[in-house]
């Protein structure tokens, strides 16, 4: 198991450590991120990234910050896994992309661009992954209604005479 | 075809003039779903592929945002649809790990053989449609009048064949009868056979072997590092399986093994998945006949579960807490934290990222879909096979559209 004291001394002090059913949890500043991410990765064995994800906090109690941008990782043959928590705020909500590190977050930073706004810097091929390329708006921000702004009624449509 | 032996060839081909483009999909039979793939082909052999996805994108982790836990099963139902039990099942796995909620012993134990009836359904569906894809098209009806035996199962239990919106928080819709045990034991009885005829269909049958042996190779790196899970990964020889490395459910209580296998490639995904369905079948078998008695759901008393609907109907403590649970705001205290909480789907590590805040519905409802995960590897497998290795590629990675978009 990782410790946190180890982390600490390369990362400083402000990573937190929280624990929440079986979960653990490292809340990290996403100037240090990447650098963890790499160290965790090839130092402790975290081979494969699950999951990455966002949560949009514009609603949530309490909340100082306006993304957490979430990374599950696996040690999937010891079988640990550790979540990594980091915060990213607008105007210029950026993360470094994990692309060099594991494969997996390919279209997963994708789909958290896709639907947030997030930008990976450094992923090679950043577009939207389900919403078509013409959308405009970040679907899963708090912000946006959940029956849309009526952007469907606006794509472009190819009619045969016109094709 | 070995990828080291063309790796030379690549550089030149692709400012070669003949290198022509084709649009597979997004309708084509052998994608079974709503996919696009744009390869670049020269001649028949596949330089590049490049998937769009997102047709059958309908916002369902929106949609978790505004149903409550109980309401969001009818849509997490219709993600993974091969097996919509098992995606219910892993969605009220993470609700109820967030809530801390443990569950009755004959609720995991039914629970348990749903899931497993769920995993040979999903493999049932998908060794026959490889088959199909690959011209056996009487393998795919064998294991099809199978499927159609576990809807009937299923439809016992809960009253739907399909979308069965079964589970609920803290348990399950209805409680099963001796009837129903008693038809999974039928099925227990006579699925060997079908397994058999399939087996001797297509295990060593010429045409299927050539077709799927070393198509689609994925080393054991590239799997931990690509993020495969389930039957992806355990055939590519990483010996993972969630049932075992992190039991959840009755899970422990059962004696299975772990089916791996070193080839990597097609074929060796199509071996997992059939010894898989003997698998299943064993803990099927183990589950039925130890089903504990006692209640399905947990204590009626306790303010987080619908109560029966005869105590609803009968009494006014029912009636409250049946309000209570339904209206929104007055029910259950959710703890404002994130959880993570995973299960072993039929395709792979299925998992739920869920935030509370202090509300009966999901402030943040993220799926964690084996599928998306297993499509994004596809252009790295298919890259230097033939035009006709895509159908057995796509066929053994198990792409479900409707969880691949959500």
């Amino acid at each position: 198991m990782v410790e946190l004291s180890v982390l600490q001394q390369k990362f400083g002090s402000e990573l937190v450590e929280s624990t929440f059913r079986e979960n653990r949890r490292i809340d990290v500043p996403a100037a240090k991120l990447f650098e963890m991410l790499s160290c965790l990765k090839s130092e402790h064995g975290f081979n494969t990234l699950i999951d990455l994800t966002a949560v949009d906090l514009l609603e949530y109690e309490g909340a100082t910050d306006r993304f957490t941008v979430v990374y599950i990782l696996l040690d999937i043959f010891g079988g640990e896994r550790l979540i990594v928590r980091t915060a990213v705020n607008l105007p210029d909500p950026t993360l470094p992309s994990v692309y060099s590190l594991w494969r997996s977050c390919d279209w997963l930073e994708r789909e958290v661009y896709d639907m947030f706004g997030i930008v990976f810097d450094g992923h090679p091929d950043l577009r939207r992954l389900l919403m078509p390329e013409e959308f405009v708006a970040f679907p899963l921000r708090k912000d946006y209604p959940l029956k849309g702004r009526g952007e469907r009624h606006n794509f472009p449509v190819i009619t045969r005479s016109g094709s | 075809m070995p990828l080291s032996a063309v790796d030379n060839l690549e550089a030149e081909s692709a400012d070669r003039e003949y290198v022509w483009t084709l649009n597979f999909g997004p309708q084509h039979p052998a994608t079974h779903t709503t996919l696009r793939l744009v390869l670049t082909l020269d001649g028949e052999r596949v330089i590049n592929a490049v998937p769009y996805i997102g047709y059958l994108h309908s916002g369902f982790e929106k949609l978790g945002e505004h149903l409550d836990f109980n309401q969001y099963v009818t849509i997490v139902d219709r993600m993974n649809y091969l097996s919509p039990l098992a995606n219910e099942i892993a969605w009220h796995h993470a609700v109820e790990k967030l809530l801390n909620i443990e569950l009755t012993p004959r609720c995991k134990y039914l629970r348990t053989i749903l899931a497993e009836l769920m995993r040979m359904h999903d493999h049932l569906l998908n060794l026959g449609t490889t088959a199909l894809d690959l011209g056996g098209f009487t393998a795919f009806l064998y294991f099809f009048q199978q499927r159609e035996h576990i809807y009937d199962i299923v439809e016992m239990a809960s009253g739907q064949r399909f979308h069965t919106s079964y589970t609920r928080v803290g348990g399950v819709l209805f409680d099963v009868n001796t009837d129903w045990v008693n038809s999974v034991r039928k099925f227990i009885r006579e699925f060997p056979k079908v397994y058999e005829d399939v087996n001797r269909l297509l295990t060593k049958n010429r045409i299927f072997v050539d077709r799927t042996k070393s198509i689609g190779y994925l080393s054991p790196e590239d799997a931990v590092n690509f993020g495969a899970s389930g039957p992806m990964a355990r055939a590519s020889g990483i010996e993972r399986d969630l049932r075992r490395d992190e039991p959840y459910l009755a899970y422990a209580d059962f004696d299975f093994d772990v089916i791996c296998s070193k080839g990597g490639d097609c074929y060796s995904r199509y071996l997992v998945r059939m010894r898989e369905l003997l698998e299943s079948l064993k803990i099927i078998e183990q589950a039925i006949e130890n089903i504990p008695s006692g209640p399905v759901n947990i204590a009626v008393d306790s303010d987080m579960v619908l109560p029966a609907k005869p105590s609803v109907y009968r009494s006014i403590e029912g009636l409250i807490q049946h309000f209570e649970v339904i209206m929104p705001n007055k029910g259950y205290e959710v703890p404002r934290e994130q959880v993570y909480a995973a299960t072993e789907s039929p395709n792979g590590e299925l998992g739920f990222f869920i935030v509370g805040n202090a509300e009966t519905r999901a402030y943040r409802a993220r799926t964690r879909p084996p599928s998306l995960i297993h499509f994004s590897m596809f252009p790295h497998m298919i890259k230097n096979h033939q035009l006709s290795d895509v159908v057995a590629v796509l066929g053994s990675l198990n792409i479900i559209a409707a969880e691949l978009d959500r």
